[in-house]
């Protein structure tokens, strides 16, 4: 059997393309094959492309209106000077300060990225006691809650007390 | 030794023999993003500001602590680098190939072994990561976290409470960190149902890319799995996640393998033997043509079809076999032909 496409060689690859759910096979030789699949790829590429899914969230995005003048036109991080344009186009902030800047509009967005718009991971030991301390009260108190399940009542009141003893600290 | 040794030597820490699960696991990586605190992240930054950051991370790689916990690392500014140079560190997978673009402002950091390393303003300013062979992503986000808090003892990192650790791109807000897994599935690729199987997981949040990373195909039967979700779930969530839906996904392919064994043992054998006369004989062979007989001797391999051959030269020849490091052995450019000649003979004296 010849290959499909340039009919000269012999067909040795069985190809398969799915584009948009549609499927189509062919017979190819080793050569076309390769074309084949470097072509559809560099066609699949664009799609792929995470800064455009985000672009596209961001423009689907409720607008709450957090900035003050509007009137100045587009808002713009006032410290590195990222404009919600230049987001939407890139999907890249320009500093840490646009997180708290673009904050409100944020949260959407990554609830619709992460399914959860609140970090629960490592804490920078710089940072300081306080997001340390959030965080370990957290897990112990998700302990406490096991303990009591189980009904290891002792695990529990001991627990308990080191709950309180960090709630203090705060 | 040092950034020469790495890319003159296709072979690098991520290649070691006897790894868990080592036979579908080829390796595992865990990354992490950082950044400066009141530092425009690094798209934004001119040669001369983001020349001040390599310099900053330079001087925290210098610290007496962490040289002590994770040794060395060798700063490398990608402009110091051959075009040649820098694609090669995309071929053994120590770089992601945006670091190629505006090269000016970036730089790498290697320890000797290749294991632990780092991208300076890549997408942000710090891509701190471990590559290790087979199954080890406990031990990779171990070496990873030391490092972090290693660094983060002279670098302050930009991070708020709600949010975690800021990055460029809120894909990557919270813990900065994405592990991933290099799969050899040609098991599940011959009974036709990776495709499937793959869906699945990305409806579990997981991303699967092909071998070079986003936006590549799968080449040789190898694909990259990686957690999409960064906020809201812990590092050690995120590395349990993945390694059950990695440990799924083992079950699945060594499945497959012993059912092509059992109903297709001659046409199995025959493809395994075919491929590796072809790669044992032939005077010409395309870089995708290679990828794929490399990954059926493999394949072999696992099953004791073929014997013989170690296992890591084959992952050591995907690496040797790329364009990059075959124009760096000829020291000049090579035509596609004359690219595939070169591969066939590296090939051919690797395996005879």
């Amino acid at each position: 059997m010849l290959c499909e496409k340039c009919q000269q060689r012999p067909a040795t690859v069985y190809y398969t393309e799915v584009i948009n759910g549609q499927q189509k096979k062919m017979h190819l030789c080793e050569v076309c094959a390769g074309q084949m699949q470097a072509e559809g790829f560099s066609l699949f590429l664009p799609q792929m492309n995470l800064h455009n899914f985000l672009a596209s969230f961001w423009s689907q995005a409720p607008q709450v209106q957090p900035f003050a003048p509007q009137t100045t036109g587009e808002a713009k991080c006032p410290a590195c000077g990222t404009s919600e344009s230049f987001f939407a186009q890139k999907g890249l902030f320009g500093c840490s300060d646009c997180y708290r800047y673009f904050g409100e509009r944020l949260e959407p967005l990554l609830r619709r990225i992460h399914g959860s718009s609140s970090h629960t991971g490592k804490v920078p030991a710089r940072t300081g006691g306080r997001a340390r301390l959030v965080k370990q009260i957290d897990q112990l108190r998700a302990q406490l809650r096991e303990a009591v399940a189980r009904e290891e009542y002792e695990k529990a009141a001991e627990l308990r007390d080191r709950i309180k003893k960090l709630e203090q600290e705060l | 030794m040092g950034i020469r040794e790495t890319v003159n030597n296709a072979r690098s820490g991520w290649m070691k023999p006897g790894a868990p699960e080592g036979d579908i696991v080829i390796s595992c990586r865990v990354r992490v993003a950082r950044n400066l605190n009141n530092c425009p992240f690094p798209h934004l930054l001119d040669v001369e500001k983001a020349g001040q950051v390599v310099h900053a991370v330079q001087l925290a790689l210098e610290n007496n602590e962490l040289r002590r916990h994770v040794g060395k690392l060798e700063v490398t500014r990608m402009a110091e680098l051959s075009p040649v140079e820098r694609q090669i560190l995309v071929e053994k997978h120590l770089i992601s190939p945006d670091l190629l673009e505006d090269h000016a402002k970036k730089a790498v950091a290697l320890r000797d072994d290749e294991v632990l390393s780092m991208m300076i303003n890549e997408e942000d300013h710090l891509r701190i990561q471990c590559l290790l062979p087979g199954l080890q992503l406990e031990k990779a986000w171990e070496l990873v976290n030391r490092m972090d808090d290693d660094l983060e003892k002279t670098l302050d990192f930009a991070f708020a409470d709600g949010y975690g650790y800021l990055t460029a791109c809120p894909t990557n807000v919270g813990t900065g960190m994405r592990a991933s897994v290099m799969l050899h599935l040609p098991g599940l690729v011959l009974v036709e149902q990776v495709r499937n199987v793959l869906t699945t997981i990305s409806k579990l949040g997981f991303t699967v890319r092909g071998l070079y990373g986003e936006g590549t195909e799968a080449r040789g039967n190898l694909f990259q799995i990686s957690n999409q979700v960064t906020l809201g779930h812990s590092e050690e969530e995120i590395i349990h996640n993945l390694k059950s839906v990695t440990g799924q996904l083992l079950a699945q392919e060594r499945k497959a393998r012993q059912a092509l064994l059992q109903e297709r043992r001659e046409q199995l054998e025959d493809k395994v033997g075919r491929s590796y006369g072809i790669l044992r004989y032939s005077h010409m062979i395309s870089s995708e043509e290679a990828m794929r007989r490399l990954s059926d001797v493999r394949l072999g391999l696992d099953l004791k079809l073929l014997s013989g051959i170690n296992p890591d030269q084959l992952t050591e020849l995907m690496v040797m076999t790329q364009p990059a490091f075959l124009m760096k052995q000829q020291q000049g450019d090579l035509t596609p032909m004359q690219r595939d000649i070169l591969r066939a003979k590296l090939i051919r004296k690797i395996l005879n």
